[in-house]
């Protein structure tokens, strides 16, 4: 079987509160499926790695394939948790290493 | 090396359709501030065709101030062909971006065709009147026009609307990408909230078919050579494209 390649997104929330964990992760995937549906969301693999309220950052993963997808949904996210809010994506890497030194830099 | 890559590879990013309030300052350089923190280098803001210069030169300060590039621009949004030809004459030389907003075919051919012309808008959501087809695209492809896409509404629209927009912008990108129609996508905002870094207006692309080496094409390249060229043209220094006069004087 043939090895399933991923990418870790490195992101930033920008917004007026904090959103938890659990309000970011739902607005991923609402804005996942909103533009291409239960399908092409099941498709993405996607998996919330690291998510900081304090810095209001986040680590996900996605499989490689779909990370075109997942971008384009995570650039039309405009509210989260009732608030308005605007998920930015600092880095991509293929591995979780690589991405904290992009990160840094 | 790597440095050195780096230097080289970096783009110039550029939004040419922020639409601010000028008469608000305090909006508008927050607007400009963020722009500039998300790695735009060059923006441009559409004022009405009775603008002074001294708002202009304020705008200007304020971009100078945040580190950013500004070029104005006029949103011309003629009737006819013949009210088109009249404002081009009019305004092309106080401005350094044109951009003609298409209400119905025959302004939109005439824009086209019209060397003069900068930019190509299409109303947002009034479907039927989107008049970018093949004809369109081919009197665009003899001329110096690009289409503009504005983001915005793929932001703000939901449900059927936005399902909508999709489908005539993925038939517009087409049909601009076969006539070789150079596409500037700008964001079309005047909130902060909604402005976008320029590598995630490129990912909003592929929501209409643009692959990545055209969708940064259109957020840093094609915007960034129309205000070059404009400018060049603009200069006093300008003969013809090609021919500049490069030094004048008695030792000539």
């Amino acid at each position: 079987m043939k090895r399933v390649k991923r990418r870790y997104l490195a992101l930033q929330v920008d917004s007026d509160g904090a959103p938890s964990r659990k309000e970011f992760m739902d607005a991923v995937w609402s804005a996942v499926a909103k533009l291409y549906g239960e399908y092409g969301a099941s498709q993405t693999s996607l998996a919330l790695i690291d998510y900081d309220v304090e810095k209001k950052t986040a680590v996900i993963r996605t499989s490689l394939v779909t990370l075109d997808l997942v971008r384009a949904s995570l650039a039309s996210i405009t509210s989260l948790a009732n608030g308005e809010a605007v998920v930015h994506v600092l880095a991509v890497s293929g591995t979780i290493k690589a991405l904290r030194k992009k990160v840094r830099r | 090396m790597q440095k050195y890559r780096g230097v080289a590879m970096r783009k110039t990013f550029a939004d040419l359709h922020l639409r601010l309030n000028v008469k608000d300052h305090a909006t508008a350089l927050r607007v400009i501030t963020k722009a500039a923190a998300l790695g735009y280098r060059l923006i441009a803001v559409p004022f009405p065709s009775e603008t002074r210069g001294d708002e202009v030169a304020k705008l200007k300060a304020v971009c100078s101030e945040a580190k950013i590039d500004f070029a104005s621009r006029i949103d011309l949004r003629p009737r006819t062909p013949n009210e088109l030809m009249h404002q081009l004459r009019r305004l092309r030389r106080k401005f350094e971006v044109i951009c003609v907003a298409c209400e119905n075919k025959q302004v939109a051919r005439q824009a086209a065709k019209d060397r003069r012309v900068d930019l190509l808008n299409f109303p947002l959501l009034d479907f039927r009147r989107r008049f970018f087809d093949r004809a369109e695209a081919e009197l665009a492809s003899n001329s110096l026009a690009a289409l503009e896409i504005d983001v915005k509404p793929l932001l703000v629209l939901e449900g059927p609307a936005r399902i909508r927009f999709l489908s005539s912008l993925r038939r517009e990108a087409a049909i601009a990408k076969e006539f070789h129609v150079p596409i500037v996508v700008s964001s079309g905002v005047s909130e902060e909230r909604l402005l976008r870094r320029p590598r995630e207006m490129a990912s909003l692309m592929f929501l209409f078919g643009l692959d990545e080496v055209s969708a940064l094409k259109a957020v840093a390249h094609n915007p960034v050579a129309i205000v070059k060229r404009n400018r060049e043209k603009l200069s006093s220094m300008f003969v013809a494209p090609g021919i500049r006069v490069i030094k004048e004087g008695k030792d000539c």
